[in-house]
């Protein structure tokens, strides 16, 4: 059990600052996920925690303590990679045992170890095989098993299901939360997919260029969304954003908010668009509805409509959002508040 | 139909039989035809005066103490050249391949390949003005450093040492440049997995590195003991089996009797082969369970 803080953290690749000091705490016993699009850095977060590529300047501390000058090994953390990275030489023992046997662990507890963890993750069948014949879901847990046997403090992932199928990814969701459960560790869990996040995550920590966009729990993070990116970020479709017309700032309202209509309504706002494509995904419908000034992506649950039929999508008051210019959300009770409603409100009656 | 169905049982034979018509004339009938003049005495100013000896040659060479001394020869040459070869161009590789200088290791990767490119007969005479005893330049170094100078090539205790190095120097660049290839091609992640499982650098090297390139090690040993024991071109130019007969080797036993006793060479030529023959097998028989193919 730890907690892991990040203190004024930078990390620069030759000339190219990736993340410049950028301060974060990770609770101890949370699952706590990394997400943002490519390229944001959240990868290079995880592997200064578990020392792989050390921070340019600041510090990184592991349950309080400062471990900027140790060693990957003697950090208490494990990681589970992407590809897996495992020893395609040895076999699937002793790839779970390797570890063990650096840290001097004596043989019969080794022998335990391995096989209540190999029980655990279903790989009992399969210890004397070499993981070249083993399936994608296996080697998964292979490296599952690798992390969890050294039981350590600190659990990394880095996108960890990205190459599993997409049912399997899911049945490996619901394994990986029963087992941060389970085991009541530190998880910090990297992945580009909201949509994992969302599902897994006690805290989100939402990341774009190196810099934290919002901090919260996904809860908040959908319903709060801190800025315009982060409202951009999450959700199957997204929020729908626009500019207001009005000091620079945008409007915006979850393609689940909008109800769709034939004929006008009284809704605070109102568009008429026609819709241009029909998704339909089963429990739900999703249109891409075209007007003159705005493309909106609407949620709805019944499935009403046809391609190329003119409708209204109709926003109640009260799950409009609006973002400064600044790309920052106004708050409901801030001063601007109002006025933009009122705004929003005349630019549809003209 | 029945026409269609000979010409598809036959086609994967027509196909390959320019190949296997190739290989008939170059490889297998003149392995057979050594096989058949080692059982000749064979007379080449007059062929018809050649006469069916039997195993003559072969007990002749078992008899021989020369045949002795050149098989001991070839033997220390290739356990020298192989396992030196290989150790070197194995630390240069591992050398080369780290993250830090990476300029000065490309200067250096291209200067071990030099080598390679230049003909062995050109290296073996720089080697020989090097080596001289009176006027080479290693010598002189040896002196400069307080070290008593060598004869080199000119004394049967030295002389073997002196063409193993010059072997050695000639074929390393080529092997480090192969085991470069196999360490480049290992996955930095495993690495990086090895370090997070806490292993020591020596452990790292022993049980990941080492299983990870050892396709291409193992493809070098068998190789190189190939040629090593075939080896002729140095020992031709530099000592020509001497002095006292102390870098002569197989093939250059045979190469000696090429003219006088034609038999008695291609007797050689062909326990020569049995030896690389059954070598490789024991190889493969020792080793391939040791070897992690992808």
């Amino acid at each position: 059990m730890a907690s892991i803080e990040f203190k004024k953290v930078t990390k620069s690749f030759g000339d190219s600052t990736v993340i410049e000091d950028l301060d974060l705490m990770i609770e101890d016993g949370k699952f706590t996920v990394l997400v943002g699009p490519s390229g944001c850095g959240k990868t290079t977060l995880l592997r200064m925690i578990a020392g792989l590529d050390p921070q340019t300047s600041g510090a990184v501390l592991i349950d309080g303590k400062d471990v900027s000058h140790t060693a990957p090994g003697q950090r208490g953390v494990a990681l589970v990679f992407q590809n897996y990275a495992i020893y395609p030489t040895m076999s699937v023992r002793e790839n779970i045992e390797f570890g063990l046997k650096n840290n001097k662990v004596s043989k019969e507890e080794r022998k335990e170890l391995v096989e209540s963890i190999s029980a655990t993750v279903g790989l009992s069948d399969y210890l004397d095989r070499k993981p070249s014949t083993l399936s994608g879901g296996q080697r998964q847990r292979v490296a599952l098993a690798r992390a969890m046997v050294k039981k350590p403090a600190v659990f990394l992932m880095d996108e960890p299901l990205s190459n599993l199928d997409a049912k399997l990814r899911v049945h490996m969701r619901i394994e990986l939360i029963e087992l941060h459960k389970k085991l009541g560790s530190t998880f910090v869990y990297v992945t580009h997919d909201q949509v994992e996040a969302m599902s897994m995550a006690d805290t989100i920590v939402l990341m774009n260029k190196g810099e934290i966009q919002q901090e919260a729990s996904p809860d908040t993070i959908y319903r709060e969304p801190n800025n315009l990116f982060t409202a951009q970020f999450v959700g199957v479709p997204p929020m729908n954003t626009a500019p207001l017309g009005k000091d620079g700032a945008s409007f915006g309202f979850r393609p689940e908010s909008a109800a769709l209509t034939r004929s006008a309504t009284d809704a605070w706002f109102q568009y008429k668009g026609v819709i241009m494509t029909r998704e339909m995904l089963g429990s739900e419908t999703i249109y891409h509805v075209k007007g003159d000034r705005y493309t909106f992506m609407i949620k709805c649950y019944e499935d009403l409509f046809a391609v190329d039929e003119p409708v209204y999508v109709g926003v109640p008051a009260d799950k409009l959002f609006f973002f400064g210019a600044d790309e920052k959300r106004i708050a409901k009770n801030a001063p601007g508040y109002q006025a933009y409603l009122d705004w929003l409100r005349r630019q549809v009656d003209e | 139909m029945n026409r269609r169905k000979i010409w598809e049982t036959l086609r994967p034979y027509v196909m390959i039989l320019p190949a296997m018509l190739a290989i008939l004339c170059f490889v297998i009938y003149p392995v057979f035809y050594l096989l058949k003049l080692s059982f000749y005495k064979y007379n080449l100013l007059n062929k018809a005066k050649s006469k069916f000896v039997g195993v003559d040659n072969y007990e002749q060479l078992f008899a021989k103490d020369e045949f002795y001394t050149a098989l001991t020869n070839t033997v220390w040459y290739t356990i020298a050249t192989v396992s030196l070869t290989m150790l070197i161009a194995l630390l240069l590789a591992l050398w080369i391949n780290q993250k830090k200088g990476k300029k000065i290791n490309a200067l250096l990767q291209a200067g071990i390949f030099t080598p390679h490119i230049i003909s062995i007969v050109s290296i073996a005479l720089v080697w020989m003005l090097l080596m001289d005893p009176n006027h080479g330049i290693l010598n002189f170094l040896l002196k400069l450093v307080g070290l008593p100078p060598s004869k080199w090539l000119q004394s049967s205790s030295t002389s073997m040492m002196s063409v193993i190095l010059v072997s050695i120097w000639h074929g390393v660049g080529y092997y480090a440049l192969i085991i470069l290839a196999a360490l480049k091609s290992v996955p930095p992640t495993i690495y990086e997995a090895a370090a997070l499982d806490n292993a020591s650098r020596f452990k790292t090297f022993y049980k990941i590195t080492l299983p990870m390139i050892s396709p291409q090690l193992f493809f070098i040993l068998i190789i190189m003991t190939i040629g090593s024991f075939k080896v002729f071109d140095t020992v031709r130019i530099m000592t020509g089996g001497g002095p006292n007969n102390s870098t002569s080797t197989l093939v250059y036993h045979i190469y000696e009797y090429r003219s006088n006793n034609l038999g008695y060479a291609s007797a050689t030529g062909i326990v020569l082969m049995v030896i690389i023959a059954i070598l490789t097998f024991v190889y493969f028989r020792m080793l391939s369970k040791k070897i992690h193919y992808q």
